[in-house]
């Protein structure tokens, strides 16, 4: 156990976390003690939306996980992270008790207006945090697990994979759409006033949601060192690279990548948590296809298998997404297509890759430019 | 039956008898029956086609036989177990293609290979310990990969590549060992250094190795099964089945 908690902070991760931290800490200094006025003010929308990236960083260090160190392409992860979601919303949605349109303290407004005569099993519950926090991470946990169950046991691999992750998130966008699914349906849940007692719209507030979602980040991020540094690190990435030698090594194959996988989809549960109340809604197109695969796009943007770099690119592709629906909404998915095959033509390995140079020891495309364009310029300072 | 079925099951390390697989009506095994006794080490060679590589398929789990028995330390039905457990029991198996963690480091090749619990539980908490270690150097040393113990395995030669994937074999310390092709594409030099590998091993695991190539077979020194057409064709010293009319017509002779 020592190991695995040691092995968790080596230097590289300890520069991403001091990044992290560092940064969130000036934009909440910013945004509490500096007045509206002041040029280096932090409008609370800033931090929010940094807030909202945070979790998408999340999200893509669990895709990252599976796909970079085990190739197991999920093109369904936004299913957990809704899921995740889903779970945070059904809490806030009980916190609003008599405070709805409808003023009912039992039920929430949308069963109001679907004529529910009481509250459904499932909701039971959701009025604790501490129950809705273990659904967050137990329901996309238990979901991931029963799929993985029968898709890694089955030799389900490659695009057939994905394809598959991607009919699990269709199919329970569907489901989700439906009204007496009891998750309000089309509209999904919003409105929501507080979280454990705190105002949503307070500033103070916004910058603990900001504060939560970093630390979550910087969580994962440790459980992914400590993971992927580790023997069982090692054993995911030779399946990835000869799955059928792994197996004649000894090695329950299906066994591994249901522990990852399980784990993984713990952890985008746990941004979507974090995710809707900082943008104060959820439902059901978080569970389009699309999204799903947006996310691997973020990943392999930022450079898959090194952790750090699925964080700069969903931080990087959103900012530019926020960017660029604000100013030319019509070219943002050209863009965002156009960038995906940019990246898979021009840096197969991200843009991380393309800065530390390539895994078999040889620069990158980049530094080796930088190099040669210098070792000219000081051939020509000595003629 | 073959005479050298005689030998009672008990005694053997490996035990096939009357094995068939048809792949789409192609009968890949056709009643191949082959006793190995505890120790020993054979050689098997055949022309492309014979069911050498299907052979060993069979004994790692990797297919199932449509009939026959195979038995492993006399008494383990080695068809009820799929190529994990088969691999736990205690048989290793090297590839025709060096099949060796391209993007890991030698080193890590071997211990992930070493012998250890294979729980997901017990590779998170695992800490590579001084005998493990020790093990491994050994090991980088028995293969002369000591000065590349660090290199990603993917930049290996040829060579390199089956020597460490002959190390990772040693590293999981199996019962039996089934090695296919291991002097395929190296150089005379390579090849007899192998072979003196090989020997080495065979003084304390038993051993299948399938080679096409004569001369390195001639350096081990043997016994020698041939196949052909999914069955056994003769079995003996490699002058005896050399000298065998039907051997020369199907396989040496051309």
């Amino acid at each position: 156990m020592r190991g695995l908690v040691f092995r968790a902070f080596d230097r590289g991760g300890m520069i991403f976390l001091g990044i992290l931290f560092g940064a969130i800490m000036l934009l909440a200094l910013s945004n509490l003690v500096l007045p509206a006025g002041h040029t280096l003010h932090a409008p609370t929308y800033l931090v929010s939306l940094i807030g909202k990236y945070l979790t998408y960083a999340l999200l893509a260090l669990s895709v990252d996980l599976i796909w970079g160190f085990c190739g197991i392409l999920s093109l369904g992860h936004g299913a957990f992270f809704a899921l995740g979601g889903y779970a945070m919303g059904m809490y806030l949605m009980r916190q609003i008790g008599d405070r709805g349109v409808y003023g009912n303290a039992e039920l929430p407004d949308f069963m109001v207006f679907l004529n529910y005569s009481e509250l459904p099993w499932y909701w039971h519950g959701f009025d604790m945090f501490w129950f809705a926090a273990i659904m967050i991470i137990f329901v996309p946990g238990l979901l991931a697990f029963i799929f993985g169950w029968f898709a890694f046991r089955s030799r389900v691999t490659g695009v057939y994979l994905s394809i598959i992750t991607q009919a699990m998130t269709y199919a329970l966008m569907l489901a989700f759409f439906r009204n007496n699914m009891g998750f309000g349906g089309n509209n999904g849940l919003t409105d929501f006033k507080d979280l454990l007692g705190f105002d949503l719209q307070n500033d103070g507030t916004r910058v603990g949601l900001l504060f939560a979602s970093a630390t979550a980040l910087g969580l994962g991020f440790l459980i992914c060192k400590a993971v992927t540094r580790s023997k069982y690190g090692k054993v995911i990435t030779a399946i990835r690279d000869a799955e059928s030698r792994t197996r004649f090594l000894g090695y329950r194959v299906d066994r591994y990548k249901l522990a990852v996988f399980t784990l993984s989809a713990c952890m985008a549960g746990v941004a979507g948590a974090l995710y809707v109340p900082q943008v104060g809604i959820i439902n059901p197109s978080e569970f389009t296809p699309a999204n799903s695969i947006e996310v691997v796009v973020w990943v392999a943007v930022g450079g898959r298998g090194t952790l750090y770099g699925a964080v700069i690119g969903a931080i990087l592709v959103n900012y530019a997404k926020t960017y660029l629906t604000g100013a030319l909404p019509e070219i943002w998915l050209f863009a965002l297509g156009g960038l995906f095959v940019f990246v898979t033509l021009f840096l197969p390995r991200g843009i991380v890759g393309a800065i530390n140079g390539s895994g078999d020891g040889g620069p990158s495309p980049i530094l080796a430019k930088l190099r040669s364009w210098r070792d000219a310029r000081a051939m020509e300072g000595r003629s | 039956m073959n005479a050298s079925l005689n030998t009672s099951m008990a005694d053997s390390i490996l035990y096939l008898d009357g094995v068939n697989v048809s792949f789409d009506g192609f009968r890949a095994l056709n009643d191949l029956s082959l006793v190995l006794d505890a120790g020993e080490m054979r050689a098997i060679i055949g022309p492309n086609g014979a069911g050498k590589t299907t052979m060993m398929d069979i004994i790692t789990g990797k297919t199932r036989p449509d009939s026959g028995q195979v038995v492993f330390e006399g008494n383990v039905d080695l068809t009820k177990h799929d190529e994990a457990a088969i691999a736990e029991l205690g048989i290793g198996r090297k590839f025709q293609k060096p099949t060796v963690f391209e993007t890991q480091s030698v080193h890590d090749n071997l211990e992930l290979a070493l012998k250890a619990d294979r729980s997901v539980r017990a590779s998170l908490l695992w800490m590579l310990s001084n005998d493990a270690n020790r093990r491994i150097d050994e090991i980088l040393g028995i293969t002369r990969l000591g000065d590349h113990a660090n290199e990603i395995a993917g930049s290996l030669s040829h060579g390199q590549k089956q020597w460490l994937e002959i190390g990772m074999l040693l590293a999981q310390d199996p019962k039996l060992l089934l090695v296919d092709e291991p002097a395929a594409g190296m150089t005379d030099d390579e090849t007899a250094e192998t072979a003196r590998l090989l020997k080495e091993i065979a003084e304390s695991h038993s051993v299948v190795v399938v080679e096409h190539d004569m001369t390195f077979v001639r350096d081990l020194g043997v016994k020698v099964t041939v196949l052909h057409e999914g069955s056994v064709l003769a079995e003996g010293s490699l002058d005896s089945v050399s000298a065998d009319k039907r051997v020369i017509e199907v396989y040496l002779g051309r």
